[in-house]
């Protein structure tokens, strides 16, 4: 087990390596730092003189990989790949190009994202899973075959309508929580109502019919019609037979997204103006920041890798037959 | 025992229906089920055995549906009871024990815990009486240091034991019916008598009323009482187990109990040139561990084995699962790479060669594999199958000899030449492997690897696949190396027999030796636990 | 007239030629045919195709583009013919002039005023502060009280000419198709209704703005329609780019195993680590720059536009191809141990030719599902992105740009609802229908569906 999870930290530098790669390609090969430097002020006032001082300002004036002018380890160390791409490796995300810190921006919207995302989650998974139950027992019914409907029909709804239409019905038709906002101080779970609701009900059409799916799959196996040798009844083997062993499908899926939580998410962040990591990352797209965008690439293949690591170590608490090695 | 018979189950007039189109499974089955006895009930599959044991539990998918027809446990009819009165009698008065009780065992709760979920169902017993009661029937049902098993997860029981545990779960509200379901199908032989003496005993010292459910004709002779014949969804013949053998009366009876093996005549054995010799062959497979998953050992799937097949002749080789006889196959068709040792063919050694130099020896030697339905490609038409070899190692036909040579190969394995536009899906196992022999005669080899080619299909159709096999071999005078774990059909086919444990060849010889005067005692329980008509 | 071409165009008709050939070939092997049977022989599979089909048609005629010749200016002797600079397609001509009535702002449906005030005259010349009637609705009517009576006795009129028209399109096809058993008549009525509503809807749009108008007056329902076009292709061209790689890869990694394994392995849990949305954003905002600094590469607003489009396309697609690619090694690792594979091995055949013959036919059925399923992904994806502002160019229409410029417009007092409720049926219609298909697909392909159901 625990030479398991050595194995799968050391497994994850080359990873890292591998983004850091790519994003390094992706921002200062394909784009050189002048394109960025003419997109960033404006065409109106690119001079050459502006954008030599827009690049030393952030940074970009030195060499990609290899600084001939320097001195010493400095060759390697002066450059552009070392400074704002290695650099990430020690959680120095350096400065956004609008000046400001990265790692305290990212410290302290990470809570607002987390106090959004993980109620979310939580809620999510259960009311999903307790809607599938539901479903299941009454399966191969008229039921059934409806509920099956309404959960494509729920998938085929883009997310935006459900956020304009929760924002419109309870916020603003029958004025219950404000439309947006985020105050931790005063009544913060007034602000969060609305984003969890609206994630909640977003989520269960594809989340309940593949948890749907998976009871099912277990519903058809060899032990479950043991159960009914037994003499157990169909609502204890849905709980003590079916439901431990489709857990264990829901958790591989599950939770590799947990430590992603602290990423917050896009959209909900943005449309109810909470301050989290999500919203911030709109912001710094939509201003295109890249100095943010690549700091939050990394952040967020640790958080995924850390996830798989998570969804291991949970395979051996959850199935017995599973031991790492 | 007293000289009334008590019943415990009749089952009357039992008819079953497929819910889609009205298909009959079951015409109308009768039997009944008496304390103390077992009563086996004999089929193929698709016979509709496995469906009459599940509907006299109501325990039937939802695609088939009872039309008529009673189950009388005592007074009571089953089919007239709601269906929590049903629950009840599962696993109270009728109990069930399945084929595979590797999936038949919830994988994730202990083994104590599923034999006490009966008892709690079904008794009022509470916490420490239970499990003090499971560790007595794992005592009961000869599961070794009971008391720590009980905290053991199904995987960590080897197969025999985990149809033990079954068995423990079946009896543990001492129910007056045990339903076995091909309870033995999934075990090797000698574990599979183990658990058939089990059930024998149990019977006799709880006098518990048995349906056996099985297609095998030696587990029946060795443990039944009483025998019925099912074909087709209907009950063609109903006997005591002596009479039935010694006389049965339908030619479908018959044709099963000709399956059986007959220990009194043997191949001749004649002196030919060597054909295929392997020299103390190695196949591992490493095991890595540690954070740099280093090889720290090999798991020796073939340790050493030395054996020599003549031309024309026929080498079985006996073994159960896990013995390496299969991985033995593969390296002799240079599939798996050999650790040591050589293999040579009419006296070249073909251990090592690569993929390229190996592709001359492909036409000398061919294989059929043990599934008719996976080794098939189910996109191919069966003459682009047959065709497929021909093609790859350049016979040198052209198109219209090909076609040929294919219908003349499919009218020799005894299938239309028109066959040849078909697609596998077509087809049952029993003709998938006539193919599967066509295939394998198409590029002419010298050699053809069977890898247990009748282990999927039903005994009937088996001898039929057997006889071709050897008219065949007679015919064009080619090799088997015949890989089984089934000695009861190695008399009529081989000429030498070896025998396989752990990677070992632990005896060989001629067929007659081996199976009369076996040496090693390994040898010598797989022999007993083969059926024979007269025990 | 000029037609033109666009890289869009001509990649959705060489896909449409593609698709057609494969499944032309795939009528030869009897158990595919089989399976497709099945997905026809429900209702529900004729429905839902027959709307994909719809919409897939629609797109179609939006993707023949043409610039309309300009009358030669007077007073200028010249052999040399202009061209507009605005690109027409044969929808456009289909919907007669539907795209060209513009409106200066916001107007309600079947609205005859304009949404916001503006300052007129009146009739005595007095300067005033009131709706403007519309440009292109009702201009016809004489009285305000006329117009409904009016839209009704017009709808009575279109919808004989739409039972005309379908009874005609429809009974040719009975003609063809009566001994079929598949059950057509579901795939008859949905075309039946579809018909009719595009008699009603080009007729009555010529009189009045069916779903009203936008901030820029174009109409709500013209815009719904371009936005057939961007969703389909975006769909499918996504899932045509990510096909090969996840295949190739996939196939290679589950069948050769080894270092190919794990450089395959690497390489799409790298690529899966990374935040997708990121990842797509900054490769769009990257060949954005691309595109600002350099625009003399297209001629005319609409080829800069396609670029955009379909370097979000390939985009998309590259970003996205690490599930399937999982998939596909996972089948190919159980396949290589089949029988199939392994007699093959047997017989020497060259792996090339194992991996064309054997095990790429029998991951086909992978390869179907995730295409249908993340077809509708795509499509919901696109409004997403359009809103982060990564998405299509708000130059070509989409609904996630419909979205994108309504969304704030709800909090206006009275709602303008109806930009969001176009969209929103749009696109809802046809992500509904082709996950159901997928769905029927799947049930019909799947061989653990179709393993379960042979067990009962």
């Amino acid at each position: 087990m625990f030479a398991y999870i050595v194995r799968r930290m050391l497994y994850a530098i080359p990873i890292l390596i591998g983004v850091n790669l790519l994003t390094f390609t992706l921002f200062f090969v394909v784009n050189s730092p002048d394109d960025m430097a003419v997109s960033q002020l404006g065409e109106k006032y690119v001079t050459p003189e502006a954008i030599a001082t827009w690049k030393k300002k952030n940074g970009y004036d030195k060499p990609l990989f290899v600084n001939a002018g320097a001195e010493g380890s400095e060759v390697l160390t002066d450059t552009i790949f070392f400074s704002k791409s290695l650099k990430l490796f020690a959680f120095d995300f350096g400065r956004s190009e609008s000046g400001r810190d990265i790692t305290t921006d990212v410290a302290t919207r990470m809570w607002p994202s987390l106090a959004v995302a993980l109620p979310n989650f939580a809620i999510g998974i259960w009311v999903n899973i307790c809607v599938a139950l539901m479903v299941v027992m009454f399966h191969a019914t008229r039921l059934d075959r409806w509920a099956v409907f309404v959960f494509v029909s729920l998938m085929s709804i883009s997310y935006l309508f459900y956020i304009i239409g929760g924002q419109f019905l309870v916020a603003k038709t029958w004025k219950l929580v404000p439309i947006s906002g985020f105050n931790i101080e005063a009544q913060p779970w007034k602000f969060l109502i609305l984003p969890v609701l609206v994630g909640v009900v977003a989520g269960i059409g594809s989340g309940a019919r593949w948890y749907r799916t998976l009871f099912l799959e277990e519903a058809n196996q060899d032990y479950v019609r043991t159960a009914r040798a037994k003499g157990a009844s169909e609502i204890s083997i849905l709980f003590k037979h079916i439901l431990p062993n489709a857990l264990i499908p829901i958790l591989t899926g599950v939770v590799v997204l947990i430590p992603s939580l602290f990423m917050g998410s896009l959209l909900i962040e943005s449309f109810f103006g909470i301050p989290g990591l999500g919203s911030y990352m709109l912001d710094a797209i939509k201003s295109q920041d890249f100095a943010i965008v690549r700091s939050m690439v990394f952040i967020g293949s640790i958080l995924y890798i850390i996830g798989l690591i998570l969804t291991d170590i949970s395979y051996t608490w959850a199935d017995p037959r599973v031991r790492l090695n | 025992m007293s000289a009334s018979v008590e019943i415990r189950m009749r089952v009357k007039d039992l008819r079953v229906e497929l819910a889609e189109n009205g298909e009959e499974i079951l015409k109308g089955v009768s039997f009944e089920l008496q304390a103390g006895k077992i009563f086996a009930l004999v089929g193929e599959s698709g016979s509709g055995k496995s469906v009459t044991s599940l509907a006299a539990m109501r325990l039937l998918p939802e695609a088939l549906v009872i039309t008529g027809g009673a189950v009388h446990v005592g007074k009571q009819d089953l089919f007239d009871l709601s269906e929590s009165r049903m629950q009840t009698v599962r696993g109270r008065r009728v109990a069930m024990i399945f084929q595979n009780a590797m999936t038949a065992l919830n994988p994730v709760q202990t083994v104590g815990q599923q034999v006490a979920e009966t008892l709690e169902l079904h008794t009022t017993l509470k916490g420490k009486t239970i499990r003090q009661r499971v560790v007595q029937l794992f005592a009961e049902v000869g599961i070794p240091d009971p008391e720590s098993r009980f905290e053991f997860y199904p995987h960590q029981l080897s197969g025999g034991q985990q149809q033990r545990v079954m068995i423990a779960m079946a009896l543990a509200c001492e129910p007056d019916v045990l339903i076995a379901d091909e309870p033995t199908t999934a075990l090797d032989v000698t574990i599979q008598e183990q658990v058939l003496d089990l059930i024998r005993e149990l019977t006799q010292s709880r006098e518990l009323a048995v349906l056996l459910i099985t297609h095998d004709m030696g587990v029946v002779r060795n443990t039944a009482d009483e025998v019925a014949v099912m074909y087709r969804g209907e009950i063609i013949e109903k006997a005591p187990v002596d009479e039935f053998f010694h006389n049965p009366k339908e030619a479908y009876s018959r044709r099963l109990i000709d399956a059986l093996p007959d220990l009194t005549r043997f191949q001749s054995v004649a002196v030919e040139q060597p054909l295929l010799q392997l020299d103390d062959v190695k196949v591992h497979f490493p095991i890595r561990k540690g954070v740099l998953q280093r090889v720290v050992d090999y798991t020796r799937a073939v340790d050493g084995v030395s054996l020599s097949i003549g031309r024309g002749e026929t080498y079985a080789l006996v073994g159960e699962s896990g013995s390496g006889k299969s991985t033995l196959g593969r390296a002799i068709l240079n599939l798996e790479e050999i650790a040591g040792g050589e293999i040579s063919f009419k006296g070249k050694p073909i251990g090592s060669l690569s993929r390229r130099a190996m592709l001359p020896y492909r036409k000398e030697i061919q294989v059929i594999f043990q599934n008719p339905y996976s080794s098939m490609n189910p996109r191919m038409s069966v003459g682009e199958i047959i065709a497929e070899g021909m093609i790859s190692l350049g016979l040198g036909l052209t198109a219209g000899e090909r076609e040929e040579r294919i219908g003349q190969l499919l009218e020799r394995v005894q299938l239309p030449r028109e066959y040849s536009q078909r697609y596998p899906h077509e087809f049952s196992g029993g003709q998938l492997q006539r193919i599967a022999i066509a295939r394998a005669l198409a590029v002419e080899p010298e050699l053809i690897i069977c890898d247990e080619p009748t282990s999927a299909l039903d005994v009937s159709i088996r001898a039929e696949v057997l006889e071709l096999l050897q008219e065949l071999q007679r015919e064009f005078g080619v090799s088997y190396l015949f890989i089984t774990h089934d000695l009861s059909i190695v008399p009529s086919l081989a000429h030498h027999v070896g025998v396989m444990q752990l990677g070992k060849l632990v005896e060989q010889g001629s067929a007659e030796q081996i199976l009369t005067a076996p040496k090693h005692p390994y040898t010598q329980a797989l022999l007993n636990s083969v059926p024979r008509i007269d025990p | 007239m000029k037609p033109i071409l666009l890289w869009s165009d001509a990649l959705i008709f060489l896909l449409v030629i593609a698709l057609c050939l494969f499944f032309y070939r795939l009528r030869r092997d009897p158990q595919t045919r089989e399976r497709w049977g099945e997905v026809f022989s429900s209702r529900l599979g004729m429905v839902t195709f027959t709307v994909i089909l719809v919409y897939v048609g629609v797109a179609l005629l939006d993707s023949l583009h043409f610039r309309r010749a300009l009358e030669a200016p007077e007073g200028l002797e010249t052999e040399e013919i202009f061209y507009d600079n605005k690109v027409t397609s044969v929808l456009d001509v289909m919907l007669l002039g539907m795209g060209d009535r513009f409106e200066r702002t916001y107007s309600a449906p079947f609205a005859l005023k304009s949404f916001e005030k503006k300052n007129m005259k009146d009739e005595q010349g007095n300067a005033i502060r009131d709706f403007p009637p519309l440009e292109h609705a009702g201009r016809h009517l004489e009285d305000p009280a006329e117009r409904w009576p009016d839209v009704a006795a017009r709808s009575l009129t279109a919808l004989l000419w739409g039972v005309l028209a379908a009874a005609v399109i429809i009974g040719l096809q009975w003609l063809a198709l009566r001994r079929s058993t598949n059950p057509w008549y579901a795939s008859w009525g949905v075309q039946a209704v579809v018909i009719c509503l595009f008699v009603w809807m080009v007729n009555i749009s010529r009189y009045y703005h069916i779903l009203g108008t936008d901030l820029g007056g174009t109409d709500v329902m013209y815009q719904s329609l371009k936005g057939v076009r961007t969703g389909v292709l975006l769909g499918t061209l996504s899932t045509l780019i990510m096909l090969p790689i996840a295949v190739t890869l996939g196939v290679m990694a589950g069948y050769f195993k080894g270092w190919v394994d794990d450089v395959v392995q690497y390489l799409y849990t790298t690529l899966s680590s990374i935040p997708g949305i990121l990842l797509i954003a900054a490769s769009v905002l990257l060949f954005q720059v691309y595109i600002d600094l350099n625009p003399d590469f297209f001629s005319i607003g609409m080829e800069k536009a396609d670029a955009r489009f379909i370097a979000l396309c390939f985009i998309l697609g590259v970003t996205s191809w690490s599930t399937l690619c999982r998939l596909i090694r996972a089948e190919t690792l159980k396949i290589s141990q089949l029988g199939y594979v392994q007699a093959a091995h047997a017989f020497g055949v060259s792996h090339s030719r194992i991996l064309g013959r054997h095990v790429l036919p029998n991951v086909v059925h992978i390869i179907l599902i995730t295409f249908v399923l993340d077809f509708s992904a795509l499509v919901l994806a696109e409004a997403v992105l359009s809103y982060i502002g990564v998405g299509i160019d708000p130059s070509m229409g989409s609904w996630g740009n419909m979205i994108n410029g309504a969304r704030s417009e709800l909090s206006r007092e009275p709602t303008v609802w109806w930009t969001l409720t176009g969209a929103f049926f749009f696109m809802f219609a046809l992500v509904l229908a082709a996950n159901l298909f997928s769905d029927l697909v799947r049930d019909a392909f799947d061989p653990r569906t179709s393993m379960r159901r042979s067990e009962a």
